[in-house]
């Protein structure tokens, strides 16, 4: 049953990826090689996608991935899933804990996960490097648009778009 | 009935407005939910953001279902939240039908392929402006690179899946915190 597997797998990332947004692209990419629903390209694909169409990036990430997988109702089963731990906690927090969640103790802990998460979203840019990367030109664009992010500070869709218009134009 | 059919208008306009998700939607539930609907005052919306933070998920969900809660229980968290992932479920849909017809195309291909190196561009950036932040923040800097070097081991060459590496290092965490307990 797809849409269970779909529902259960992305309430999974829905309760670990902490911190939202880059943070749920190394468990797709987890998904990707466990499932083999979407390959990597697709993957990096749906990132661009998601960062450049408004919505927070996990659900659109969710949304695509899904629509991926299982069609509409998967888009719809995927997204239901990856909100579903929030929702339930949020409300659980609010109905009994008042702020206790972010007391110090649990900030502590949640600090010491947080270069943990930095080594994932790691390793997600290296696979898309590697993959992407395959001759000396995108070797180059990808070059000259780290270091221009430097020198032109501008919104991540800004780059993204530049590097689709170079590709095109440069005939990649 | 009004506050409900208010929370879904809003929540809908926030989901269709942020680019970026997080941080990005703080301005304007400021102009929705502080200034005009007056439903949280300016601390209470900066709270949501923090309880956002450490709790898991996303934060704009968390956010969502916040101000739906306090103002209309379960059934209120519910349209909020609903609201607010519309948008994305829509608009993603739609490209992603659309887009899907046109991979084969060649012009797309070379378009897509430069894409992903802007993308890959992109999160080596936040790659870098993270680890940035987070040295800054630590108070026990040593014991982070440690737990990083460590992670980038286990990622690496280990191949251990993303949840377990969460699960291990909250496991670290624990413990680096009952050792500070015994220290004091």
């Amino acid at each position: 049953m797809i849409y269970l597997t779909l529902f259960y797998e992305f309430f999974l990332i829905g309760l670990f990826a902490i911190g939202g947004g880059a943070t749920t692209i190394p468990f797709l990419f987890d998904l990707s090689t466990k499932y083999g629903w979407f390959s990597f390209d697709e993957l990096t694909n749906m990132v661009a996608i998601s960062e450049s169409t408004p919505g927070p990036i996990g659900i659109n990430m969710a949304t695509y991935a899904g629509f991926k997988t299982a069609s509409y109702f998967g888009g719809f089963i995927a997204t239901l899933g990856l909100i579903t731990p929030s929702v339930v906690i949020i409300i659980l927090v609010s109905k009994a804990l008042k702020y206790y969640a972010c007391n110090q103790t649990f900030k502590h802990i949640l600090a010491s996960l947080q270069p943990a998460v930095v080594a994932l979203v790691l390793n997600a840019t290296l696979q898309i490097a590697k993959a992407s990367l395959t001759n000396i030109l995108p070797i180059l664009i990808f070059i000259f648009l780290f270091f221009f992010m430097h020198f032109y500070k501008a919104n991540s869709v800004f780059y993204i778009i530049l590097g689709g218009i170079l590709g095109f134009a440069l005939k990649l | 009935m009004r506050i409900l059919i208010d929370l879904f208008i809003t929540f809908f306009k926030t989901g269709l407005f942020t680019f970026g998700g997080g941080y990005a939607m703080l301005p304007i539930l400021k102009d929705e939910v502080v200034t005009k609907h007056k439903w949280a005052d300016e601390n209470e919306l900066l709270n949501y953001f923090s309880i956002g933070q450490c709790t898991p998920g996303i934060i704009a969900v968390n956010v969502a279902t916040f101000c739906g809660y306090k103002l209309k229980k379960i059934i209120g968290a519910l349209v909020a939240t609903f609201a607010l992932i519309l948008p994305s479920l829509i608009i993603i849909t739609l490209i992603a039908s659309v887009l899907l017809h046109f991979m084969e195309n060649e012009y797309v291909i070379r378009t897509m392929h430069g894409v992903r190196i802007g993308v890959a561009a992109v999160l080596l950036k936040i790659v870098f402006d993270l680890s940035k932040r987070i040295y800054k923040q630590s108070i026990f800097k040593k014991a982070d690179i440690t737990v990083f070097m460590i992670a980038v081991f286990a990622i690496l060459v280990l191949k251990i899946s993303s949840i377990s590496i969460i699960f291990l290092a909250f496991l670290a965490g624990l413990l680096r915190l009952y050792i500070e307990r015994l220290r004091t």
